[in-house]
């Protein structure tokens, strides 16, 4: 047993654990703590699988951002958890039951048909288009994949992070009822005579300066 | 021992059937069920970049960037949906999500 098996097999009992803590733990933030623990250690199965590029990404993307943004949410809801746990035990011999038998099912199908031998050996170095001899790098052989073969499908992905990121905002954007903030397109399209507008006064009189004493012709007249 | 592509494969296939379990178990609370079918989909990409490691072909780690970014465009779209069902209800329990039952 090389060191390789014995990483391995470290890897994915801690998985195993840490996904089966995922989905019985009491708090849902213990929950996503252990998801994340998951996950690392996924990113480390990959890594002996000589995906370097994806285990980190994983890594950067998806508990960097992906699990925090879980970890927030989970935070800002105020969750009455013996209401959600209800039946949890009643369904757990039938579960297991049932999960026991799709992995039983999987391994003696797998170990059957894939117990293939060794991976096809990875050169360590390559000949690059100038001649040179360089190191084998996963992530250029990746990237240049990417970015040849799967350019459009590339772009779609990432017309749909947008597609997204616009959808998530849109869904939880709330108006603020206390807000005074202005419709810039109102302000746009104000024009001029909504706002200003000509009103036709009568010229008014000159004030008659007021004499009480002396009283002029024309009120006597209509006295 | 060596390890061989059966070993990536059924630790998937483990992985794969504790998040169904989960499922089985959580069936209320949503955000539980949203874990584990992070947890599904990290079962397919084991499967897929041990494939591709074990035939040598890379077109696979290239299929599991791809289900990355769905995926992450999926909980951040579920997770704000999730959102708004706790500001209109106050709760994130299955069973109460029944208004559109007739």
């Amino acid at each position: 047993m090389d060191v390789k098996t014995g990483f391995f097999y470290l890897f994915a009992l801690v998985m195993l654990f840490a996904a089966f803590r995922v989905i019985t733990a009491r708090n849902p933030v213990h929950a996503v703590l252990f998801l994340m623990l998951t996950f690392s250690q996924a990113a480390g199965i990959w890594l002996l699988l000589k995906a370097e590029f994806l285990a980190i990404t994983l890594v950067l993307v998806y508990l960097g951002a992906v699990m925090v943004l879980f970890l927030f949410v989970v935070m800002m809801l105020d969750i009455h958890i013996d209401s959600l746990r209800q039946g949890f035990w009643r369904h757990f011999p039938l579960a297991l039951a049932i999960g026991a038998l799709i992995t039983l099912e999987m391994a003696v199908v797998l170990f059957g048909g894939f117990r293939t031998g060794d991976a096809p050996v990875v050169p360590e170095t390559v000949t690059n288009a100038a001649g040179q001899v360089v190191q084998y790098s996963n992530t250029k052989a990746l990237g240049t994949l990417l970015y040849t073969h799967y350019l459009y499908p590339i772009e779609i992905a990432a017309v749909l992070l947008l597609i997204a990121m616009i959808t998530a905002i849109a869904l939880t954007l709330r108006e603020r009822k206390d807000s005074k903030k202005i419709d810039p397109s109102m302000q746009v399209r104000v024009r001029a005579r909504d706002r200003f507008e000509l009103v036709k006064v009568a010229p008014t009189q000159a004030p008659v300066a007021a004499e009480p004493p002396v009283e002029t012709p024309a009120e006597e007249a209509k006295k | 021992m060596t390890l061989t592509l059966a070993h990536y494969l059924t630790l998937g296939a483990i992985l794969f059937a504790l998040s169904m379990v989960g499922i089985f178990l959580n069936r209320k609370n949503i955000i539980v069920l949203l874990m584990a079918v992070e947890l599904m989909l990290l079962a397919i990409n084991m499967n897929f970049v041990a494939f591709s490691h074990y035939l040598g072909d890379m077109h696979g780690q290239v299929f599991v960037f791809f289900i990355l970014t769905v995926a992450a465009a999926e909980s951040a779209i579920g997770l704000a949906i999730l959102m708004l069902l706790f500001r209109n209800k106050s709760s994130i329990n299955v069973d109460e999500l029944n208004t559109l039952k007739g």
